[in-house]
């Protein structure tokens, strides 16, 4: 099996397959290279058909590749936001934000554009139904001031309780975001480069309060309440 | 301003000379067991990958994955289930970082007509057919970061190979997102990919 699959491969990638899997090569009759080709073909078409049959089951499984098993989030080489348990809503208002560019990201933007409205929907829906465990790793030092900040605001500086829009327990409402368990890095990047990621829309993610309130944050205190969401069920 | 930054310089140069000595003085015989197959530079060599350049957290994952038979395609099996079989810990580490110190040099032996489709799979994806962007958690670059590899310039053989076992359900590390994007990729798109990464630098 070994040396038909690396025939295989040697036969299909034509002259790169280096001088070992070559001599092998010549050496395996060629009606043997040429099953093991029409196999790997065969075999290859039964997979990509098998998720595409029910457009729902292949989406999700898109969608978790990067956000995570579970939707419980994922560190790539960007942090990917839990999407368990968000707001439908939010999700759907997001999702609008990507195509229309007020949330300038590259790859959501792509992802956004081919999704039909009623995608959208049982996407979002399948979400908000998933309850896994938060992602964690988040460090444990400022949890304390975190909360203080998450219940109380900054009155000095402007920053409204986020318990207020956000709830006590931190799971949103309508297109107010799920902030419960969300990734560490992903919130302290959003909320430390508001402007950037997404300062760009008003009414219809209804985020313009948060620009202001991002942008009176100390960098500890955004870190603080990052933390202490984080941990939060 | 300029003789601290000379100064500094020097400085640098003697420190990786004496780490270099001191790697090969320390773990000659363990490093030689792995350049026997990865070639004297550790630019890889058939089969067998690049490991210079390669994120450190990932080697030492996959010797884990190795030795923990987790990782199962039939090379790996074959070859490196006995190589780390009596590595400790602190020499996969020690082997991580020496391997992760060396430039990597690009294999470039994809077929260069299919580059810029391959690019753009890499950026983009395919979102109508679910196909992921490897940019999410591979970076601009195909650098890597922790333990997800760089895959900028692997050689066309190794990248092929390794995307068709996920598809063919071979494993790898545990919680890897990998059979899942594998599944979606077919023969083209692997050839488009492949060939593109074996020439980023």
């Amino acid at each position: 099996m070994v040396g038909a699959r690396s025939v295989e491969a040697d036969v299909s990638g034509g002259r790169r397959g280096g001088r070992i899997a070559k001599r092998i090569c010549l050496r395996v009759t060629l009606p043997t290279a040429v099953l093991a080709v029409a196999f790997s073909v065969s075999s290859h078409a039964q997979e990509r058909m098998a998720p595409a049959k029910g457009g729902l089951e292949a989406k999700l499984e898109y969608c978790k590749t990067c956000h995570g098993l579970q939707g419980q989030g994922y560190l790539g080489y960007f942090p990917m936001p839990r999407l368990a348990g968000q707001q439908p809503e939010y999700i759907e208002a997001q999702l609008r934000a990507f195509i229309e560019r007020r949330r300038s990201n590259p790859i959501m933007r792509n992802v956004a554009h081919v999704l039909s409205p009623s995608m959208v929907t049982a996407l979002a829906q399948h979400f908000h139904n998933l309850n896994p465990p938060p992602f964690g790793g988040a460090p444990r030092g400022s949890i304390a001031a975190g909360k203080k900040i998450y219940e109380e605001g900054l009155p000095e500086s402007n920053v409204p309780a986020c318990s207020a829009c956000h709830g006590a327990e931190g799971k949103g409402q309508n297109e107010i975001p799920r902030l419960a368990g969300q990734l560490y890095p992903y919130m302290v990047g959003q909320l430390s480069g508001w402007k950037q990621e997404r300062g760009q829309g008003t009414a219809v993610d209804t985020s313009a309060i948060m620009a202001p309130t991002a942008h009176n944050m100390t960098r500890s205190q955004i870190e603080a309440v990052a933390a202490y969401v984080s941990y939060l069920r | 301003m300029k003789r601290i930054g000379l100064r500094i310089a020097i400085l640098a140069m003697v420190a990786s000379v004496v780490s270099t000595i001191s790697a090969w003085a320390g773990e000659s015989a363990a490093v030689r067991n792995c350049t026997w197959c990865h070639g004297a530079g550790a630019q890889g060599y058939t089969v067998a990958p690049r490991l210079a350049g390669q994120r450190p957290q990932y080697i030492m994952s996959q010797i884990r994955s190795f030795h923990e038979h987790t990782r199962d395609n039939p090379f790996s099996k074959q070859y490196m289930w006995g190589a780390v079989a009596a590595l400790g810990p602190n020499t996969a580490r020690d082997l991580a970082n020496y391997f992760a110190s060396i430039p990597p040099r690009p294999a470039n032996d994809g077929d260069a007509s299919l580059a810029s489709r391959g690019r753009t799979i890499y950026m983009e994806g395919i979102p109508e057919a679910n196909i992921v962007s490897c940019y999410a958690c591979h970076g601009p670059d195909a650098e890597g970061i922790r333990d997800i590899p760089r895959l900028g310039g692997l050689a066309y053989f190794y990248v092929k190979a390794r995307l068709e076992q996920w598809g063919q359900g071979y494993h790898s590390t545990p919680g890897s997102p990998m059979p899942m994007v594998a599944t979606h990729l077919g023969p083209e798109e692997i050839e488009a990919l492949t060939s593109y990464l074996s020439f980023v630098k």
